[in-house]
Parts: C-alpha cells; sequence; structure tokens
C-alpha cells in the first residue's frame, strides 16, 4: 500500500485541477510519438504520422490523449487503491494491446515535461517529486497485470 | 561517438544560443530538482553541507555541469574525443554510475519546459534528448 504525505494528496489534486485535461493528454501522447518514435508501433491505425507536424494536427492521437488523460484522473481519485483501481487497464495494455511496459515510463517522462511547461515555476522540486512518485506508481499499477 | 544528422546539430545549437544566458540558473535548478525527486543521487554528494534546492553548493555546481554541456555544445561533431578528459574524470575519479546521466539529462528538460514553454517544442525537444544521450554516451566511454 502506497502512503502518501497530506502534501502529497493536495499536490496530486491540486495539479489535476489546475491543467487544461484537453490540451495536457493530447500534448504529451504526441510528444511521446515524436521524441520515441518506436511508440507510434502502437497506433497503426492513426493515420498520417509522419512527422511532428502531422502528429501534432493529427485528430485521433488528440483523441487517445484525452482518454490517456481521463484514465489518469481515475488514478487521482483512487489515490489509496492505484493497483486495484487499474487491474483491467494492465490486462488490457498487456492482452489485448501488447505494450510494452517500457514505454508506460516514456510517456510518464512526457507527461511529467507537458505539466511542467503548463504549470511554469509553480512546479517546483517538491510537486515534481510528488507528481513523478504519482506516476511511478500509476506505472507500476500498469505493469502489475503481465505475466 | 556521432551524433544526430546535420539538422539535429543545427537545432541544439539554435536552442543553445536561447539557453546560454540563463544556463547557470537552469543547471541550479536541475540539480535542485535531481537531488530532491530520486534522493539516490544525494549519495554522490555527501560532502556538501547544504543539498536544499538552490542552495550555495547546488548552485555551484549546476554552473559547473552546464559549463560541460556547452563545451558539449561546441564539440558537438566529435562528442567522444572533445570529452575524453571529463569521461576519464567521471570514469576513474567520480565513479558515477552513468544510469544518472539519464536522470540529470531528464531533469535539464524539465526545467527547459518550464524555462522556455513556447520553445522547447517536440522537435527540440527530440534534439535536445538524442543530444544529451550523446553526450552521456560519450561521458561513459572511459569507464571500461
Amino acid at each position: 500500500m502506497v502512503e502518501w504525505t497530506d502534501f502529497e494528496r493536495a499536490t496530486i489534486q491540486d495539479i489535476f485541477s489546475r491543467i487544461d485535461k484537453d490540451v495536457v493528454g493530447p500534448a504529451a501522447l504526441s510528444r511521446c510519438l515524436i521524441v520515441y518514435p518506436w511508440t507510434q508501433r502502437y497506433f497503426g491505425s492513426f493515420g498520417n504520422l509522419y512527422n511532428a507536424a502531422a502528429i501534432t494536427s493529427n485528430p485521433k492521437v488528440a483523441a487517445h490523449g484525452k482518454v490517456v488523460l481521463s484514465g489518469l484522473e481515475l488514478a487521482v481519485k483512487n489515490m489509496d487503491d492505484i493497483k486495484q483501481t487499474y487491474a483491467d487497464l494492465s490486462v488490457l495494455h498487456s492482452e489485448k494491446l501488447h505494450v510494452d511496459p517500457d514505454n508506460f515510463k516514456l510517456l510518464a517522462d512526457c507527461l511529467t515535461i507537458v505539466v511542467a511547461a503548463q504549470m511554469g515555476p509553480g512546479f517546483t522540486c517538491d510537486v515534481q517529486a510528488a507528481f513523478q512518485k504519482f506516476l511511478a506508481v500509476v506505472v507500476s499499477s500498469l505493469r502489475r497485470q503481465y505475466h | 561517438m556521432t551524433f544526430g544528422s546535420a539538422k539535429d546539430k543545427e537545432v541544439v545549437k539554435a536552442f543553445w544560443t536561447k539557453l546560454a544566458p540563463k544556463a547557470d540558473d537552469v543547471g541550479a535548478d536541475a540539480l535542485s530538482r535531481m537531488l530532491a525527486v530520486y534522493p539516490q543521487t544525494k549519495t554522490y554528494f555527501a560532502h556538501w553541507k547544504d543539498l536544499s534546492p538552490g542552495s550555495a553548493p547546488v548552485k555551484k555546481h549546476g554552473k559547473t555541469v552546464m559549463g560541460g554541456v556547452a563545451d558539449a555544445v561546441g564539440k558537438i561533431d566529435d562528442l567522444t574525443a572533445g570529452l575524453l578528459d571529463l569521461s576519464e574524470l567521471h570514469a576513474f575519479t567520480l565513479r558515477v554510475d552513468p544510469a544518472n546521466f539519464k536522470i540529470l539529462s531528464h531533469n535539464i528538460l524539465v526545467v527547459l519546459a518550464i524555462v522556455f514553454p513556447n520553445e522547447f517544442t517536440p522537435e527540440v525537444h527530440v534534439a535536445l534528448d538524442k543530444f544529451l544521450g550523446a553526450l552521456s554516451r560519450a561521458l561513459a566511454e572511459k569507464y571500461r
């Protein structure tokens, strides 16, 4: 069971209430597809991912970015049992989507960078530490059902 | 160690001219974040009196680190040759586990996103990520 300090809980809730979710999800996913192009392997049906401009303006990428962020909001609402909350999602990513779990960390790093850009100096060291701890728990929970 | 295409080098050098005037602050902030977010990295600095974000030793060392990055930008056409001395320093004297280069690189990128929210586009991000990766590999050359 993950121990969250009051500061960490408050920080995570605060971040998710501040960020523009319709911007962050799509921005993080498109950044991931651009910076780590091998991640495009999971999005063969998304059409034109040929270059950065195409990825950034691709409506399927944007839509899926929002799906990913709603998934994160589920974790934000269930911080005391992300592992259980994500059990089905983990099975989905392993059994149906066949996503290499190392990719979760890549997307997490892109999310950190996009949120940092949105929040500016408000994204202090302590806020970053809380956010990255949250993402680490999310990633670990998503990896859990792989076998 | 060859790094990237001609385009990648252009992007890195162009971004560096924007970054250079703020390099010291970027270095200090990146180092502060590394120590706060990845506490295991503090083990390399047990000899400092103050490891808190923005402390004097952190600021001074952030400047040193970014000096190294600046040097690498100047030697972008042959990082391995250019960073030979630094590699020996890290390999034989400092003995920093090279996994930590990735951690510091990540924190540099986070700071860049904060300081340059508009200029740190995905294209700049990928070029810099590649550059810092190549820099890290050149730094690890002499380890074994």
